[in-house]
């Protein structure tokens, strides 16, 4: 904290003047080496640098929104990390998870985080979901370098929307783009998969177990198909993580109710292995 | 025309200023209870905050010159994100942003012609009431680590005579409340009736996730002072106050 001082012992101008309310832009004035995206570039292949991060699902039930994410990272074709954390709480009504470059993923979740909360402080009140969702835009074009050297982050970012009290989910391309996504949503290597069972089991009227137990049931055919995405491993217990949002705030599901959830996702897997089926008509 | 002022009177006219400046305001009182540490304050303002949330477990209570003790609150925010983001969150400490306050009020005080008319308390909660902390911290740095309570402002002496006779450790929140208004009331020797919407009320709750800093006004206030007007008592209440959900104090 050595630079928060000038030398005579007062607080640096930056610290005490009115200023910014943007963590990013403070930082970026006193301590810039702290920021992802200001770096020189990497010269060569620097593509095994970081592991990657793969399938996310979210999908939104009445009153809330669900966050789902499997826990594997994977390096080439070797498994880097089985129990990995790919979602993160950015504040009490959202949260950001991570496919992509895992690293730089992780940085520009943490910092995210930040960000919004020092707003808050700062402000005495927090910016609109549209608002975080227009800033994580912002942080991601600022990674642009870093994506072109083969360093892409895509997150998906899910909140509750208190004006409109609805749960809502939003994706970024590695450019920034950012696109609200309605009813479900996936991103990561096995996002394709995971996105076709969400469309054969997403229903208007899903509760919030339902809504969980359908993200599993995605997850688990991403995992089936995708050789990047992790699926419930029983006999480690290292089952997906499952976040909730509503107008309660952000709740972690508990370990021992997704493991639960998760056992009798792969028990209804040993007699119907391809899952469950959508009505014909 | 040369003159001499002693290094004694110049320090004694900005203390002197420096206490008549604190003086002119309303007081502010940080208590701990039995579910973590309490700041009420006398503030008319709705939205001109005395009490803040500086990080996860760290709070911010403050009296005297508005724009001076706003800068440092804004200040105490970037040192503890920043510390947090490059660190952990746990390498924030109160002690930390105290020490800080206190270096920094302190060269102000010796170096300018103008004093700072500010008088803060820097509050954390920790795993358990032994653990928590609160550090008072004057116009000219200097820093006093404090168990139990602490007022400051106008007549903080007369405050904290009456806020002794009051005071629990162990009391339910309403209780705590409790005593604070009785201690605030001895403002200035008036006995003033208090209102809610002349009262600044947060806590710092132990038992919270994430972040234990939640503002207790509206509705919610208007019960627990019911409650204290209402004999003092309500062990009852207490449960279902934190058991409330959807108003998060951090918000506000």
């Amino acid at each position: 904290m050595s630079e928060a001082f000038e030398g005579s012992g007062r607080l640096a101008a930056a610290f005490v003047n009115r200023g910014t309310s943007s963590f990013i832009d403070f930082l970026g004035a006193v301590n810039p080496d702290l920021l992802p995206g200001r770096r020189e570039p990497f010269q060569g292949d620097s593509s095994r640098l970081t592991p990657e991060a793969t399938t996310i699902v979210a999908l939104t039930f009445p009153g809330g929104v669900v966050l789902a994410g499997d826990r594997r990272a994977t390096s080439g074709n070797i498994i880097a990390n089985r129990d990995m954390d790919k979602l993160f709480r950015t504040d009490e009504f959202s949260a950001v998870a991570i496919a992509g470059a895992a690293g730089i993923g992780i940085e520009l979740a943490k910092l995210f985080q930040v960000e919004l909360e020092h707003y808050e402080k700062m402000e005495g009140r927090s910016l609109s979901l549209e608002g975080k969702a227009n800033r994580l835009s912002t942080m991601i074009r600022g990674n642009l370098a870093m994506a072109m050297q083969g360093f892409v982050v895509v997150p998906l970012l899910v909140g509750y929307d208190d004006s409109r009290e609805e749960g809502r989910i939003f994706s970024y391309d590695a450019v920034g783009g950012r696109y609200e996504e309605h009813r479900y949503h996936s991103i990561g290597s096995g996002s394709v998969y995971a996105r076709g069972a969400l469309k054969k089991l997403y229903r208007d009227d899903l509760d919030e177990e339902g809504a969980a137990v359908a993200a599993l049931q995605s997850l688990y055919d991403a995992a089936d198909d995708d050789s990047a995405t992790g699926g419930p491993d029983v006999y480690r217990k290292i089952f997906p993580l499952v976040d909730v949002i509503t107008d309660d705030g952000h709740r972690r599901l508990p370990a021992e109710d997704v493991e639960r959830l998760a056992e009798s996702v792969v028990q209804g897997r040993s007699e119907r292995p391809d899952g469950p089926t959508a009505p014909l008509r | 025309m040369p003159f001499y002022v002693s290094p004694e009177q110049i320090m004694k006219d900005k203390a002197d200023y420096a206490r008549k400046g604190i003086a002119r305001g309303r007081s502010a009182v940080v208590l701990q209870y039995d579910g973590g540490i309490l700041f009420v304050a006398d503030n008319m303002s709705r939205t001109l905050h005395k009490i803040s949330e500086l990080y996860d477990r760290i709070a911010f209570a403050a009296v005297g010159r508005y724009n001076e003790f706003e800068n440092l609150r804004l200040a105490g925010v970037r040192i503890a994100d920043s510390t947090g983001y490059a660190y952990d969150r746990r390498d924030v400490t109160g002690q930390a942003l105290a020490n800080a306050y206190a270096q920094h009020l302190g060269t102000v005080f010796t170096e300018s012609s103008k004093p700072w008319e500010v008088e803060i308390v820097v509050a954390e909660v920790g795993d358990s009431a032994d653990t928590d902390q609160i550090y008072r911290i004057t116009f000219d740095g200097s820093v006093v680590d404090e168990r139990d309570f602490v007022a400051m402002g106008g007549s903080a002496e007369r405050v904290t005579g009456a806020l002794r006779e009051r005071y629990d450790k162990d009391a339910s929140l309403a209780d705590a409340l409790s005593a604070a208004m009785h201690a605030l009331t001895h403002e200035n020797g008036e006995q003033r009736e208090l209102e809610a919407a002349g009262l600044e009320v947060a806590v710092l709750e132990r038992a919270r996730e994430h972040r234990k800093f939640r503002r207790i006004q509206g509705p919610r206030l208007n019960r627990l002072i019911e409650q204290v007007r209402g004999g003092g008592g309500g062990e009852s209440e207490d449960g279902g106050e934190s058991a409330e959900a959807g108003d998060d104090g951090a918000q506000s």
